[in-house]
C-alpha cells in the first residue's frame, strides 16, 4: 500500500481503495462456516449478523463522519416496530417488502432528525441523540394501544420468504436471510466509504471548519449520511423482528444504543469490518460468559472493554492492522 | 436417487437421535430468567425457590435425574428470550422450559414451546394473556387481575363507596388499575379519580396532594417494589393521608417486609391483596420460610420464590404422573387440573386455561409483638383470573 499522498489521478486512487482484498474474500467465506461447524448456533449467528448490520450503520456516522451517538436504537426500534405493526395490526407479513419499508420509515425520520443533528457538536450532540432515544422509548411506552407497551407487541407472524423458505426452529432460514441482508448492507456501506462522498465525510471528521473553506457543503453531507445510517439501522431492526417474531420496548432502549457503541469500540471504528468483528466478539462472549455464570458475565465484558481501550485504542482490528504493518 | 439418499440420511439421523433419547436418564429443564440487569434480584429470588425445592425433594424423580440449564436474558428482552428458548431446545436438548419472570420474555418464548411441543412453566410473568399464547404453557405464579378484581369487590363489600387510584405508569400498573376498578365498580363503587406516576421518578408529593384535594374515602396504590413503597408511604403520611381517616389499598408489594421496615409506623392500617403471605401461620409455610431463610442468608421468600418453588412442584408431580415421559403433550395433560397444598395455601391448575387458581388473601398491617406484620383479615378461596375468555 502506498502512503496517503496527493495523487494526480484521484479516481484511480479511489478505484484502488475499493478493490477486494483476499482478506475480505476469506472473511465472507468464513461467514458460511456456522452452517457446517456450529449448526446449533445458527440463531445466535443470525443475531450476530443483525447486530453487525446495526453496528455498521453506526460506524458510518460515528467512525466516518464523527457524529457521536448514544441514541441510535431510535432507528433500530423504528424499523423493528414498523415490521411488527405491519404484521400485527395490518396482517402484512411479507418479509422483503417489510424490510424495505422499515428502512424507509427509519430513513425518513432520520432525515428529519438530521436537521437537528448537524446544528450541534461534541457534548451537545451526545445529549441530543440521547434525548431523541429517550423520547422514542417513552413514546412507545405511552402508546400502549399501538405498541403493546412493556408487554411487547403480540401477534407478529412472518410469511415465508419469497413464498418458499419458512423460518425454522434451527435458524437455517434466519441466518441465511440475515447474512444476505448484512452482505447487501455492507456492500452499500463499502461503496459509500470508498467514494468521493466517503472521503468528504472523513474530511469533516478530521476538520469540520476546513471543509467549507474548500467548497464542500458539509452539513448536506452530514444529513445525507445520517439518513442513510438511520435507514440501515431500521433495516437491522426490521430483521430482528422478522427472525424472532417479537418486538418489545427493549429495541428502543438506551442499553441497545450503548451496546452497539461498545461493539464498535471493541472492533475498531472507522473500518467497516471493525463493526462486524465487534458484534461477533460482544455477542459470542456474552453468550459464552453468560453460559458459565448467568449473573455476573457483564464483569468480563467490562474488563475486555478496558483492556481494549487502554492497549488497543483503535480497537482490535486496528491493533491487528498495526501488527501486520498495514496502514489505516 | 438423491431424494432416497437424503431420506435415508434423515432416517438414520432420526434413529440415532431416538436411541440416544431412550438411553438418557436425565430430565433437562431450561431456566430462562433475567439473572443480570434491573430484574436480577427477582431472578435470584425465583432461582432460590427452585433450588430450595430441589434441595428438599432431591434431584431424582420418576427414575430420572433433574438437570437445570440456566440462561440469562439481561432484562426485559423478548428477542433474547426467544433465541435462548430456541437454543435450549435445539442445542441443549431440554425437555421442559421454565422460569419467565417477565411478561414480554414469556411472550417471546411462547411460539417456541408450541413449535417444539415442550412444556413451558411460567413461574411469575403476571399478565393474563401469557397462558393463551401456547397450549403448552402452564402458570404457577399469579396474575394481577386475579388479585385485584377480587380485591375491588371486597373493598366495596367492606363498606367503601368511593376510591381514588394511583398507579405506576407501566404495563403492570395499568393492569392493576383496570382490574381494581373493574371489581370495585361492578360491585357498585365509584372511582372518583385516577392518576399515574412515572415508573422511574419516585417523587410522589404532587400526586399525593391531588389525592388529598379529592379527599376520597380510600386510595388504591400500585408501585413497583424496591425503594418506591417507602417513598410513597412517607408522602402519604406527610400529607395526612392515613388510615383510619383515609383507607389505603394496595397490592402486596407495597408492604413486603423490607418496605415495612423502612416505612415504620406510617404503614399501620394499610390493606393489601396478595397470594403469598410470609407470616401466615401454617405448618407448610413455616417450614418453607425457615428453610428458605437458612439457605439464603436470612433473606425472606417473596412472590418470585414461591412461584419458582411451586413451578418445580408442578414439574415433579407431572413427571411422576407420566412416569418419566417428558413429551410436552403428556406433561401438559398431567398438569391440567393438578391441585396441591403449597406454602401459599391450596392451589390448582385450571384444566381449561392452564392458569393458576388460588386463595387471595386480604391483609392489614398491624403490630404483632412489637413488629409490623401483614395480618390476614379475609380469605377469598379458589380465585381464577377473571379476564380469560373475555378478550
Amino acid at each position: 500500500m502506498t502512503p496517503l499522498a496527493p495523487t494526480a489521478a484521484p479516481h484511480a486512487w479511489l478505484a484502488r481503495q475499493s478493490r477486494w482484498s483476499w482478506f475480505e474474500v476469506v472473511f465472507w467465506l468464513a461467514t458460511l462456516l456456522p452452517f457446517f461447524l456450529f449448526p446449533t448456533y445458527l440463531t445466535l449467528a443470525s443475531q450476530v449478523a443483525i447486530a453487525a448490520l446495526f453496528a455498521i450503520s453506526v460506524d458510518l456516522i460515528l467512525g466516518y463522519a464523527g457524529i457521536v451517538t448514544l441514541g441510535h436504537a431510535l432507528f433500530f426500534g423504528l424499523g423493528a416496530y414498523t415490521v411488527g405493526l405491519l404484521s400485527a395490526r395490518l396482517g402484512w407479513g411479507e418479509p422483503i417488502s417489510g424490510l424495505l419499508l422499515a428502512g424507509a420509515v427509519a430513513g425518513l425520520v432520520g432525515f428529519v432528525a438530521s436537521y437537528l443533528i448537524v446544528r450541534v457538536q461534541h457534548l451537545a450532540l451526545i445529549m441530543v441523540t440521547l434525548g431523541l432515544g429517550f423520547l422514542a422509548y417513552e413514546l412507545a411506552n405511552a402508546m400502549t394501544w399501538l405498541t403493546g407497551g412493556t408487554d411487547g407487541l403480540r401477534g407478529v407472524s412472518m410469511w415465508q420468504i419469497v413464498g418458499t423458505f419458512r423460518f425454522d426452529l434451527w435458524g437455517y432460514t434466519a441466518y441465511t436471510y440475515s447474512l444476505i441482508v448484512l452482505f447487501l448492507g455492507f456492500l452499500v456501506s463499502r461503496t459509500i466509504v470508498n467514494s468521493s462522498f466517503g472521503l468528504a465525510l472523513r474530511g469533516i471528521r478530521e476538520n469540520v471548519t476546513r471543509m467549507p473553506a474548500i467548497g464542500s457543503d458539509h452539513s448536506w453531507h452530514l444529513r445525507k449520511i445520517y439518513t442513510i445510517s438511520a435507514a440501515l439501522a431500521g433495516v437491522a431492526g426490521g430483521l430482528l423482528t422478522q427472525t424472532t417474531n417479537t418486538v418489545g420496548l427493549d429495541v428502543l432502549s438506551f442499553q441497545r444504543s450503548a451496546d452497539v457503541v461498545v461493539m464498535l469500540i471493541l472492533g475498531g471504528t472507522g473500518r467497516l469490518y471493525g463493526a462486524i468483528l465487534g458484534a461477533i466478539i460482544f455477542l459470542v462472549a456474552r453468550d459464552q460468559l453468560a453460559g458459565v455464570n448467568p449473573q455476573y458475565w457483564y464483569f468480563w465484558i467490562g474488563l475486555l472493554l478496558m483492556v481494549v481501550v487502554l492497549f488497543m485504542p483503535k480497537g482490535i482490528l486496528g491493533f491487528l492492522a498495526k501488527l501486520t504493518g498495514r496502514r489505516d | 436417487m438423491k431424494t432416497k439418499m437424503m431420506f435415508a440420511t434423515i432416517l438414520a439421523a432420526g434413529l440415532s437421535w431416538s436411541v440416544h433419547a431412550g438411553a438418557q436418564e436425565t430430565v433437562k429443564i431450561g431456566v430462562i430468567l433475567p439473572y443480570s440487569g434491573p430484574f436480577a434480584d427477582a431472578a435470584n429470588q425465583l432461582q432460590a425457590g427452585i433450588d430450595l425445592y430441589i434441595a428438599k425433594h432431591g434431584s431424582e424423580v420418576a427414575g430420572k435425574t433433574i438437570e437445570l440449564v440456566k440462561k440469562d436474558t439481561g432484562g426485559p428482552a423478548p428477542d433474547v428470550a426467544q433465541r435462548l428458548a430456541q437454543e435450549l431446545v435445539v442445542r441443549d436438548g431440554v425437555d421442559i422450559i421454565a422460569g419467565f419472570a417477565l411478561t414480554p420474555e414469556a411472550l417471546g418464548a411462547a411460539p417456541i414451546a408450541t413449535e417444539a411441543q415442550k412444556l413451558m412453566v411460567v413461574m411469575n410473568a403476571a399478565t393474563s394473556i401469557v397462558v393463551e399464547q401456547s397450549d403448552y404453557i402452564v402458570r404457577t405464579g399469579v396474575t394481577i387481575p386475579q388479585l385485584n378484581t377480587a380485591f375491588g369487590q371486597w373493598a366495596f363489600e367492606s363498606g367503601v363507596k368511593e376510591a381514588y387510584t394511583l398507579v405506576a405508569d407501566y404495563g403492570p400498573g395499568h393492569d392493576a388499575e383496570k382490574a381494581f376498578a373493574a371489581g370495585f365498580t361492578e360491585a357498585g363503587g365509584t372511582i372518583v379519580g385516577a392518576d399515574r406516576t412515572p415508573v422511574a421518578n419516585p417523587d410522589f408529593s404532587a400526586f399525593v396532594q391531588r389525592v388529598r384535594d379529592a379527599n376520597p374515602e380510600a386510595v388504591y396504590i400500585f408501585v413497583p417494589g424496591g425503594a418506591q413503597p417507602a417513598a410513597i408511604g412517607k408522602a402519604l403520611s406527610d400529607r395526612g393521608l392515613a388510615p383510619p381517616d383515609t383507607k389505603i389499598f394496595a397490592q402486596g408489594e407495597l408492604t413486603h417486609p423490607e418496605a415495612l421496615e423502612s416505612m415504620g409506623d406510617t404503614a399501620k392500617g394499610i390493606i393489601t391483596t396478595y397470594h403469598y403471605s410470609l407470616e401466615r401461620d401454617d405448618p407448610l409455610n413455616n417450614e418453607f420460610r425457615e428453610a428458605y431463610r437458612e439457605a439464603n442468608g436470612g433473606r425472606s421468600p417473596d412472590l418470585f420464590s414461591i412461584g419458582g418453588y411451586d413451578g418445580m412442584h408442578l414439574i415433579y408431580e407431572a413427571l411422576k404422573k407420566t412416569e418419566g415421559d417428558t413429551s410436552g403433550d403428556a406433561l401438559i395433560e398431567a398438569a391440567k387440573g393438578m391441585a396441591w397444598d403449597s406454602p401459599r395455601g391450596p392451589m390448582s391448575i385450571d384444566p381449561e386455561t392452564r392458569d393458576v387458581v388460588q386463595t387471595v388473601y386480604i391483609r392489614e398491617v398491624q403490630e404483632v409483638d412489637g413488629e409490623l406484620q401483614n395480618v390476614i383479615i379475609h380469605e377469598i378461596p379458589d380465585v381464577k383470573d377473571p379476564l380469560h375468555g373475555t378478550q
